[in-house]
């Protein structure tokens, strides 16, 4: 995941505007804005003139790691609501408006974090702002209207998860590996719970999060800070502080010390495959440089054919279709690194596994070079490249950057970070995919069932 | 492409190149971003597979950056990595593409090794039974996906016994039967300089262009040699498949036949179809669907532009216990569209809503270029990036009542279901 790459928190964020960092990348980063607002609501502005079209978007700092015991799928429950009307705006007037502006709007929700956007010609903006101020307090939710909407998230879990193994291997793998942190609980929660969600655990729960002290402003596209800044001003400016952003308070995953199997058997497994996680510090958690490491170690064992993974196992040894590693750094607690392989024809998944054990004890014994230190940079530091093509990418970029409490200094520091890193920072990273720390899963088809 | 839509022509911006060989593309000079992006494709996708190996495309697209020239599978994937090239081939129904996406300072590295893969490649047996595996992989998953099912299952029915009922993207089982020189003959057939369509967008100028456009396609033949594809009429309207499948939700696939992109309605088609089921929470579909009655989370129609059969296709999925009412409804709003067309509102909201979106599809260079290039697949010049909001504009509500008539006509819809949907039961044409 060549994308998530945050560094952490490092002190009050304050009017700025900063350039591209350091570093061999032979081109400067985008231009890039932040300050706060009165009311605590930090703002980025990132200008692109190429289209004279912008991406709004409001992200609030909370995700479903943060839904009460119980009430799991609450975060992105409450996301649906969110387009049922306001005491302002009756239901569907502002997504009507939106659709005929020409625009496009939808929101997401994850485990850290919330995010609403609307991608409209640029002299729209203030009124895309008007409309997304008002829904940060002033959602109007009866019975009438939640009813049929948490028909509509059983459905989409029953469509992204209940008719397909793979999706609920992986909700067994999570639920294994996080033995206490809410990790482990799916975004869109479990069925039982969401099944009971009503209008008032909504309202609760919109009232702890929506604050502008809890709030991050991203616009991206063909504007400048200080249009940006007095429209801001005129409308999420005019919404009252709390006093204090919510308090997120999460229970830290234990130490792990069992390394942990996970197997799922169904008549409907065409494809078997295996993967592993393993639990490891994100660019919030880990120490300086951590993530970083991470990121460059991912792409080496597992970053396309020509990593390791895919070398030993697709190419010379034939046991695998595809195999592959990534790393989810952008996370506000310890995350996730993960090893996956689709085996080929006739071969079992012990057979495979023991496979990619092999040839992560080989990459214990012989480490990584310098060269293949400098490859996998290169290939990281292109991606930031490449995302810059796109305001929408670049604004979900420091949008999830700033949620998960890192700053715009950190995220343009990024490439300069990952040319920074060592042989012996990816060495010492190594230490963390140790089978203690993971779960390995198992999808296979049910025979006798068939 | 810089600057307000409404003031500044789009059109203005695109540079037509032609090499110092006679390759021609369309070129959007933009130095903003210090990338280049390409797509271009020739005619001929999948529906040229030979009968019994589709996929032999599919397979023909994975295996043009598996080894070309002096390079081996795992050399030229090396050489694409050290420079971030991100180059990539595939087949769709109809057209076989190539995209390209580099850094300004690799761009010469960049065209050097897509001209190898263009002209040059090795099929490597090793690649060959490698990729061969993957495509297999996948298929096997799609066969046990319910909605790629409902997808299968609709156009077996629809195109029965024309290449459209086979996926671009292959048959299980008939994957294996492509041969090598399967593979090098198709590569004869398709990629040749009569049907290339090439767009570009990103820090290149023109004379650099039309040099590396000759290094990139001029050796290649100048006729392709395709197999002519029949027309087709979409078969089975009026019909239900269920295909019974142990998930807790019907799969729903619906539709009919649609308007050639050429069509002198094909643009009222478009809006009438935003107005039932398209990409806003505003549709008629979504409304009654989903937000009113909560039975789906998704639901959607679309206009599907296939060469030799344009459809209007849509799709759902709900749970078993309510497919009937979800398919009810769907039925319904279609009749009534088809009955009594838009409203006057309707049609104005619609109307401004495909005005002021045609914006967002020019904020990426990969975008641009691939919107350049749709442009001249379907025989338009670059004028018409400022002519097509004008054609949206004047669709009057006669125009709307008519291509619904002619879009949904009678509302007969082919419906494949997968699933245990309760309450709905195959049907055979009426």
């Amino acid at each position: 995941m060549a994308r998530s790459q945050l560094s952490p928190h490092s002190g009050a964020a304050q009017a700025s505007s900063v350039e591209a960092g350091e570093g061999r990348s032979a081109h400067a980063g985008p231009r890039v804005d932040h300050f706060r607002l009165e009311n605590g609501m930090d703002v980025v502005v990132i200008p692109d003139h190429r289209a004279p079209v912008v991406t709004h978007m409001v992200w609030y700092r909370n995700g479903s790691a943060d839904d009460p015991r119980g009430k799991s799928g609450i975060a992105h429950f409450l996301e649906h609501l969110m387009f049922k009307g306001t005491h302002a705006h009756k239901q569907g007037e502002f997504s009507h408006l939106v659709a005929e502006l020409g625009g496009q709007e939808n929101a997401f929700t994850s485990y850290d974090f919330t995010a609403y956007f609307q991608r409209v010609a640029r002299e729209h903006l203030g009124t895309m702002m008007e409309f997304e101020a008002d829904r940060m307090t002033g959602l109007n939710l009866t019975d009438e209207v939640v009813a049929p909407e948490r028909d509509v998230v059983m459905e989409e879990r029953r469509m992204r998860t209940e008719a397909d193994p793979a999706a609920q291997l992986d909700e067994a793998l999570n639920a294994a590996l996080y033995t206490h942190h809410a990790y482990g609980v799916p975004i869109i929660g479990w069925g039982h719970e969401i099944e009971t969600l009503d209008r008032q655990d909504a309202l609760d729960y919109y009232r702890r999060f929506y604050t502008p002290e809890n709030a991050i402003l991203v616009v991206a596209g063909d504007v400048e800070a200080p249009e940006v800044e007095m429209l801001a001003r005129q409308t999420y400016g005019k919404i009252p502080a709390r006093g204090e952003a919510p308090l997120r308070r999460r229970p830290r995953e234990p130490e792990p010390r069992a390394e942990r199997i996970v197997k799922l058997a169904d008549p409907k497994v065409e494809q078997p495959q295996f993967e592993r996680i393993y639990l490891v510090p994100s660019a919030h958690t880990g120490e300086k440089g951590e993530a970083e490491a991470l990121d460059i170690l991912a792409h080496h064992l597992g970053g396309g054919q020509t990593s390791l993974l895919f070398r030993r196992l697709v190419l010379e040894r034939k046991l695998a279709v595809s195999a592959g590693a990534y790393y989810y750094s952008d996370a506000l607690d310890d995350s996730r690194f993960y090893v996956y392989a689709l085996p080929a024809e006739g071969v079992s998944l012990e057979e495979l596994e023991r496979g990619v054990d092999e040839v992560l004890a080989e990459l214990q014994r012989d480490g990584v070079s310098r060269e293949d230190v400098e490859r996998a940079a290169t290939r990281l530091v292109a991606d930031a490249v490449y995302a810059q093509d796109s305001q929408a990418s670049l604004a979900r970029w420091f949008g999830s950057a700033l949620a998960n409490g890192g700053t715009v200094q950190e995220v343009l520091g990024w490439s300069a970070r990952i040319e920074a890193v060592a042989v012996e920072d990816v060495a010492k990273a190594l230490k963390w995919l140790n089978k203690r720390r993971a779960v390995s899963g198992f999808l296979l088809k049910d025979q006798a069932a068939a | 492409m810089n600057a307000p839509a409404t003031a500044v022509s789009r059109a203005a911006r695109v540079q037509h190149v032609v090499s110092p060989g006679g390759v021609a593309a369309w070129l959007v000079e933009d130095y903003a971003v210090p990338l280049v992006a390409m797509e271009f494709s020739f005619a001929g996708g999948g529906s040229q597979d030979p009968a019994g190996k589709a996929g032999a495309g599919a397979l023909l697209a994975s295996l043009l950056d598996e080894g070309a020239g002096d390079l081996e599978a795992e050399a030229f994937h090396r050489a694409l990595d050290d420079h971030a090239i991100r180059l990539s081939f595939s087949a769709e129904r109809d057209e076989f593409y190539g995209h390209l996406q580099t850094l300004s300072r690799h761009t010469e590295k960049a065209f050097e090794l897509m001209a190898l893969a263009l002209n040059a490649p090795r099929f490597d047996a090793e690649p060959i039974e490698r990729v061969r595996g993957q495509i297999n992989a996948v298929l096997r998953r799609e066969s046990a996906d319910p909605d790629a099912m409902a997808a299968q299952a609709w156009r077996r029915t629809a195109w029965a016994g024309h290449p459209y009922a086979r996926s671009a993207r292959g048959e299980l089982g008939e994957i294996d039967a492509v041969t090598r020189d399967d593979l090098v003959s198709l590569h004869g057939r398709i990629l040749a300089r009569d049907t290339l369509k090439v767009s570009v967008v990103g820090a290149i100028d023109a004379e650099t262009l039309g040099h590396q456009l000759d290094a990139l396609f001029a050796r290649l033949p100048a006729k392709a040699q395709l197999t002519p594809i029949p027309e087709i009429a979409i078969q089975g309207l009026g019909r239900r498949i269920v295909v019974e499948y142990d998930v807790p939700q019907a799969n729903i696939r619906f539709g009919r036949p649609g308007l050639a992109r050429r069509d002198p309605d094909y643009i009222p088609a478009m809006v009438v179809n935003h107005i039932l089921g398209g990409g806003a929470f505003t549709s008629r579909l979504w409304q009654e669907v989903r937000e009113k009655r909560g039975l789906t989370y998704s639901v959607y129609s679309m206009l599907a532009t296939a060469e030799h059969s344009p459809s209007f296709i849509g799709s759902t999925s709900t749970k078993n216990e309510r497919a009937a009412e979800s398919l009810s409804v769907i039925e319904t709003e279609c009749a009534r569209l088809a009955a009594e067309g838009p409203t006057a509102e309707e049609l104005e909201k619609a109307k401004k809503y495909l005005v002021g979106s045609y914006a967002l599809r020019f904020d990426t260079s990969t975008k641009i270029a691939g919107h350049l290039l749709q442009l001249q697949r379907d025989g338009f010049e670059a004028e018409y990036l400022d002519r097509r909001n004008a054609e949206v504009e004047a669709v009057t509500l006669d125009d709307a009542r008519r291509a619904a008539t002619r879009l949904i006509g009678d509302a007969k819809l082919l419906v494949a279901i997968v699933g245990r949907p309760e309450g709905v039961a195959e049907q055979a044409a009426a």
